[in-house]
């Protein structure tokens, strides 16, 4: 039984994340995302790769979206209305819900605004998502019969899951991006302790650790601030989703506390329609927000109205998100174009900017500068720019505390880039001894999995191997063996309970093998149990008794009398000599395991065969039986019992 | 598995009760509380008016402690001032209090109303069970008990401190007194159920179980104890209502509850994820109803034009059962109720709607706010309940928990509900009672109030009824129920209409039989008046009925537990197999695991796996000959002796290489040796020569 892992996106780079896994013949295709830095045909995942015919919905169990971020999501539209996948799809509800308006976002970015050809139709992403199962946490979804999914809470952005699959006894974890911990909406990933062949994780940070977030927050806050102070306007370009609510909601919360009457304005259309969601969804946030939302939703914002054209050139501070984010084109670009030349205002570029994009300009712009906006026009750039790069991405300690958590069989890295993915292959392997693997775009990793052979178990064998199994191992310091008044106060007793299931499988053609304990199988086979056992009357020597019994002559009765004694003094002998093993003297013999010992005061045993006949008169003979498993202990007492001198006094 | 059902319920507002036998874990499903008892006692505005008539009232004691008029038709004696005057009581199961709580292990609550009795039982010192629920079940569970608290708090500022002990109503003398329709109520129609009876619980009381929920969301899988993998699944009842399916390892049960295919609010009926179980507990009583809802003909309610039972037209069901018929017969309902509504209020009356089903509410509020738009009436809609905000915004934020109508919708960019807008255009006043002066001000007739409670005995509602039920164009809607005129009799005489619909709560009879074919369970629990039903059409499963304080006896699911082997282990075992009797036997070692409801057999730690010795085990008979065979290879010299009595003995002398004796019976081999070599060569050919294992 195997998982193989194909690798068509996101393999030694960020981008276009689309891993398919096949799992004990159910393939998987975990996110279908496109690559924002190329616009040909390496865009999208090499679709090819997993059916040359296009038969997809054959060739794939499902489609499992981790989240509504493009490199997660942007290429499904394609694959199903275009490439004509029409299997199920899966997404938590936030996505559904969340990834239509991204979508729509950035279709219109590439073709209103770069002129681009139409990947994908407004309708085309409509239908798509019309095909999408939603999902909610830890729901265990049922793919087909075989087949079971659940997501689980992933902190990255609103509605973020990792995915767990499992196909017979093969389990698996995709984790998408995640974060380790807590921000300001939302809360840190959490999973269950799975019994997992494979995780699949992201390593955006493979070799960082972060610092706290809150240190640029609060620049972040106290460059707004210092701007609308001085009458400043502040433009944050941003997509309607995710990072604007974030940043909403730390302003709208500065802007409480500091008594703040600066108008915080939102660019109209999505973005008021992407805080609509955002109110609803409000459960998918952290728990400090889910738990202040029962007096008011955190995403119902105090301090933000919506902002008409016409406020552009209006005087006075305020604060401006605008639509599309990277300063691509559109509303943002407009409100640019008029803010930018004047010192007082600011930019804050909220995360990554794509390259040719103005946004990406002005990373690397000092200003004043002149930044070409597009062939015709330059603008003269001197307002403030802050760069603000939170991204809500686990570090590496957050991935190997997941690895550490999880402990799967096996570890492929994706999302990342190769050295550093490298280094913390090395690491994974080196600290936590798992196999770890990070595949090339294209490129695939097969993993064994486990397998569980079904069998059907009777209740006393399931008793009998869950019962209890008590061993008390007498540890006497050596140290001490010359103190043998103190022997008793100074051994300790050991206690162990090692359960060991043991027990007959019976396997029958076209049965399920059956597991019954030893002491059923008689029946079940019908038939007799032979016992078989084997035996030795041991003579052991008693120097000092003739001389005992001298004193009473033609008497029987001491050796009954002695019995008890003779065996208890058998018994310390023996104990002194076998540590390793539990003694039991019940006063009429001892018994080792199988091996028991009693005196035979019989005139003729049939087990006394005399090998040493020499054997003097000074002997008590002891019976002894064991079983056969027990043979080697047995010859060892023996051997021991043979050599001592019982001492009666 | 052992099934006691403790109480069949009736209906939505008291879900059945079980107590469920697992693999030695004892189950309670659902803790649900009678509120329909409530009507029992009298309002407040009853017993204030006859406080001020005292005399009235004092004259009627007299009267019906004449025990020959106790006796009389019920219907003569029943007028309001027979109803019990006193701080009402809240009446539980009462089989339940007959098991020691200390022993339940597991609570799983059903639906929302199926919580409303659990605080009795967690603020017990002896109560120790792990409660699961569903998280929405539970908020709305929640809800309620804080609504019913508070509404009883208001009685309570009347009734002043609880006396303590026993009320004065429950002394037997003042029982005796009561008219039998009460009497059957209070005392069931066995006269043992007044134990069952409780005070209110407190708020703290009402905390301290929520504190011990466990919430989960739909199908989620819960892991009891490593050996019980609980799931909920949807049943389509209300918001977080489901079903349950408990696995162990002996076999999955089924517990299906009160379950609506097509529900208009809250997440369908997930019944694929019930197929192939083991044991299924039918625990829909709506079918029950079904088949005896001709006998039970209810006398029509005083004073309703509308008393035509909309749920008549139920009973023309078409085959396609499985298509959103049901969904559209609960629509068409509505939009009945939303014209009857629309009639009264151009007719000058009021409406008011004390409908305690937080699904259907939500549903009338958001129709008939919008049936009111389409025809241009502008009159308020207010909505009084303490938890009336909460409940609001709570439905608001649970995409997850609604119907995939509201998801699409949801999806779609529009809110789920529509009430925010509606209070926020100031057509919807939500008010938490309707003393509050910002309610008072904003009142205005004709008005549409929903409002707690059903029984028509607490909360805001009897203030309204009073108001209104002289008034013949004022509408009352209320849920059909057995006992309406027992529910009105405070109001009497009443000119109001009443609309009595009922809302579906379950599979009907006709859906049943189809559904138990589709789900394929081996064996099924029915209730009594369903068997003769179900066992007419010859079905695949096993059948066994059971009714209330009985407990039913499950036949072994299976002999075998399902044990999973890991492949380690497997392959060790495939080493060493012996064939025995024509059946390939082998031996298994290896350490037993519990895990999600799983037996598992693993290897973690070789050492000790191997520092245990196993006996050896010996089958049939000692062939002698080929054993002296045998030794005889070894180079022993051998002598045998066979005494052919009926004991059968065979000795084998052994002189070389040393001396030993081998004694041979059907059922026993004995060798006798004194030197180890020896020893090992004679148990090496005793093992050769013998199945052995």
């Amino acid at each position: 039984m195997t998982i193989d892992c194909l690798v068509l996106g996101a393999g030694q780079e960020v981008g276009k994340s689309c891993v398919v896994v096949t799992i004990n013949g159910k393939r998987i295709m975990f996110d279908c995302g496109m690559h924002m830095g190329h616009s040909d045909h390496q865009r999208y995942p090499d679709f090819s790769l997993i059916s040359e015919s296009g038969d997809f919905d054959n060739a794939l169990s499902c489609i499992i979206i981790t989240h509504f971020h493009l490199d997660h999501i942007g290429a499904l539209p394609y694959f199903t209305e275009v490439c004509g996948y029409n299997g199920p799809i899966y997404m938590t509800y936030p996505t559904k819900a969340l990834a239509p308006l991204m979508l729509e976002d950035y279709r219109r970015v590439l073709v209103d605004r770069r002129g681009e050809k139409e990947q994908f139709s407004s309708e085309n992403i409509a239908d798509c998502m019309k095909k999408v199962t939603a999902v909610d946490l830890k729901q265990t979804m049922l793919v087909d019969r075989d087949l079971q999914i659940r997501a689980y809470y992933a902190g990255h952005v609103l509605g973020a899951a990792m995915f767990y699959a499992k196909v017979g006894d093969a389990a698996m974890v995709y984790t998408g991006d995640y974060n380790m911990t807590a921000d300001r909406h939302l809360g840190a990933a959490q999973i269950d302790r799975l019994q997992l062949d494979l995780v699949i994780t992201e390593s955006t940070y493979a070799t960082t650790i972060r610092d706290s977030k809150y240190v640029r927050e609060r620049e972040f806050l106290e460059a707004i601030h210092k701007c609308v102070d001085s009458g400043g306007k502040v433009l944050i370009p941003a997509f309607a989703l995710g990072r604007a609510q974030e940043l909403c909601m730390l302003l709208d919360d500065y802007w409480e506390r500091m008594n703040l009457k600066v108008p915080i304005y939102f660019s109209a259309g999505l973005t008021i329609q992407a805080n609509m969601y955002y109110k609803v969804l409000i459960n998918w946030a952290s728990q400090k927000v889910k738990n202040l939302s029962a007096t008011r939703n955190a995403f119902d914002f105090k301090n933000v109205h919506s902002f008409e054209r016409s406020m552009i050139n209006a005087p006075g501070p305020c604060v401006l998100f605008a639509t599309p984010g990277m300063l691509s084109g559109g509303f943002s670009l407009e409100v640019f174009k008029q803010w930018a030349p004047c010192e007082q205002n600011l930019i804050v570029l909220p995360g990554y900017c794509l390259a040719e994009t103005v946004g990406h300009k002005l990373m690397r712009a000092k200003p004043p500068a002149r930044i070409d906006v597009d062939k015709s026009t330059q603008i003269d750039v001197r307002c403030q720019i802050h760069q603000l790069s939170f991204s809500p991405h686990t570090d590496s300690k957050g991935i190997m505390d997941l690895i550490r958590f999880l402990s799967p069989k096996n570890v492929i890295l994706v999302h990342g880039e190769k050295p550093k993915m490298a280094s913390l292959k090395e690491r994974i392997e080196s600290d936590l001894r798992i196999p770890c693997y990070y595949p090339a775009n294209n490129e695939s990793q097969r993993i064994e999995t486990t397998h569980y052979i079904k069998a059907e178990a009777s209740k006393s064998f399931l008793q009998s191997s869950l019962s209890p199994n008590f061993k008390f191992l007498k540890t006497i310091s050596r140290a001490d063996t010359g103190f043998v008044l103190n022997e008793r106060a100074e051994s300790c007793v050991q206690v162990c309970d090692d359960r060991v299931a043991e027990g007959a499988v019976i396997m029958q053609k076209d049965q399920h093998p059956k597991i019954v304990h030893q002491n059923e199988l008689m029946d079940i086979l019908e038939a007799e149990n032979h016992k078989v056992q084997v035996a030795y009357c041991c003579p052991v020597c008693v120097p000092d008794e003739p001389k005992n019994v001298a004193l009473s002559p033609g008497e029987d009765m001491h050796p009954v009398l002695d019995k008890c004694s003779l065996l208890h003094l058998l018994y310390t002998k023996l104990s002194n000599g076998f540590q390793d093993v539990t003694i039991l003297n019940d006063g009429d013999r001892l018994q080792i395991q199988s091996f028991t010992v009693s005196p035979c005061l019989k005139e003729k045993c049939p087990h006394r065969i005399h090998v040493n006949p020499d054997s003097t008169s000074e002997a008590v003979n002891f019976c002894c039986t064991w079983s056969m498993e027990d043979e080697k202990l047995a010859w060892r007492v023996i051997s021991s019992m043979k050599n001592l001198e019982l001492k009666t006094r | 598995m052992k099934l006691t059902c403790l109480s069949e319920g009736r209906g939505y507002y008291f879900p059945p009760c079980h107590i469920v036998n697992i693999c030695g874990f004892r189950v309670l499903l659902d803790c649900p509380l009678d509120l329909s008892a409530l009507a029992v006692f009298s309002p407040l505005p009853i017993v204030i008016s006859s406080l001020l008539d005292e005399k009235a009232s004092i004259h009627s004691g007299q009267s019906s402690s004449n025990s020959e008029s106790v006796r009389q038709e019920v219907s003569e004696l029943l007028d309001s001032k027979k109803l019990i005057q006193a701080e009402p009581w809240y009446k539980t199961v009462k089989s339940l209090q007959l098991w020691s709580i200390y022993s339940i292990d597991v609570v799983l609550i059903s639906s929302p109303m199926g919580m409303l009795g659990l605080p009795f039982l967690t603020r017990l010192k002896d109560f120790r069970a792990k409660i699961y629920a569903t998280e929405a079940a539970s908020r709305l569970g929640k809800l309620m008990m804080e609504d019913l608290i508070s509404m009883h708090m208001e009685l309570r500022q009347f009734y002043g401190p609880e006396e303590s002990g026993c009320p004065q109503w429950m002394t037997w003398e003042k029982l005796e007194l009561l008219p039998r329709a009460l009497k059957d109520i209070v005392l069931g129609s066995d006269r043992t159920e007044l134990g069952g009876w409780m005070s209110i619980y407190s708020a703290a009381d009402m905390k301290g179980c929520m504190e011990k929920v466990q919430f989960l969301k739909y199908a989620e899988e819960a892991c009891y104890n490593g050996s019980l993998t609980i799931k909920a699944l949807s049943s389509g009842l209300e918001i977080g209502a489901c079903n349950w399916n408990i696995l162990s390892p002996k076999g999955n049960i089924i517990y299906l509850s009160g379950s609506v295919f097509a529900s208009a609010t809250a997440t369908s009926f997930d019944y694929k994820a019930l197929e192939d179980s083991d044991v299924l507990l039918y625990s829909d009583f709506a079918a029950c109803n079904d088949v005896d809802g001709e006998k039970n003909d209810f006398p029509p309610a005083t004073g309703s034009s509308y008393s035509s039972n909309i749920g008549s037209c139920w009973e023309t069901i078409p085959e396609s059962w499985l298509d959103s018929d049901e969904y559209s017969e609960e629509m068409e309902k509505v939009s009945f109720i939303c014209s009857c509504v629309l009639d009264t209020i151009s007719d000058g009356g009021s409406v008011l709607i004390p409908i305690g089903r937080p699904g259907v509410m939500l549903q009338l509020l958001e129709n008939i706010s919008l049936s009111l738009e389409s025809s241009n009436l502008k009159v308020p809609i207010y909505f009084v309940s303490s938890v009336a905000e909460e409940l609001l915004a709570f439905s608001n934020i649970i995409p997850e928990w609604l119907s995939s109508q509201l998801q699409e919708r949801f999806c779609s960019g529009q809110p789920l509900f529509t009430h925010i807008q509606l209070s926020n255009e100031k057509k919807l006043f939500v008010s938490p009672a309707i003393h509050s002066s910002k309610f008072l001000t904003s009142w205005q007739e004709p008005c549409i109030v929903f409002c707690p409670h059903w029984s028509l005995r607490l909360g805001p509602v009897f203030h309204l009824l009073q108001r209104w039920c002289a008034d013949p164009n004022s509408l009352l809607i209320i849920e059909e129920r057995a006992d309406i005129k027992l529910a009105l009799l405070p109001f009497e005489p009443m000119s109001m209409k009443v609309l009595q619909c009922s809302f579906i709560s379950g599979i009907k009879l006709k859906k049943a039989i189809p559904l138990l074919k589709i789900l394929q369970p081996k064996h099924v629990l029915v209730p009594e008046s369903l068997r003769p039903h179900i066992s007419c059409w010859n079905p695949k499963f096993s059948v066994q009925s059971f009714s209330e304080n009985e407990t039913v006896v499950v036949p072994k699911l299976k002999a075998f537990a399902d044990m999973d082997i890991a492949m380690d282990v497997a392959s060790e075992l495939l080493i060493d197999t012996k064939m025995i009797e024509g059946k390939n036997i082998a031996r298994l070692k290896g350490e037993l695991l519990i895990e999600q409801g799983k037996y598992r057999c693993v290897v973690r730690n070789k050492q000790v796996l191997s520092s245990q010795v196993r006996p050896l085990l010996f089958v049939g008979r000692v062939d002698l000959d080929s054993l002296l065979m045998a030794l005889k290879k070894m180079g022993m010299k051998v002598a045998a002796q066979s005494s052919g009595g009926s004991e059968h003995v065979s000795l084998i002398f052994i002189s070389e290489p040393s001396e030993a004796l081998i004694e041979v019976t059907s059922t026993q081999t004995t060798i006798s040796v004194g030197d180890e070599t020896t020893a090992s060569l004679i148990s090496e050919a005793v093992r050769s020569t013998s199945v052995c294992f």
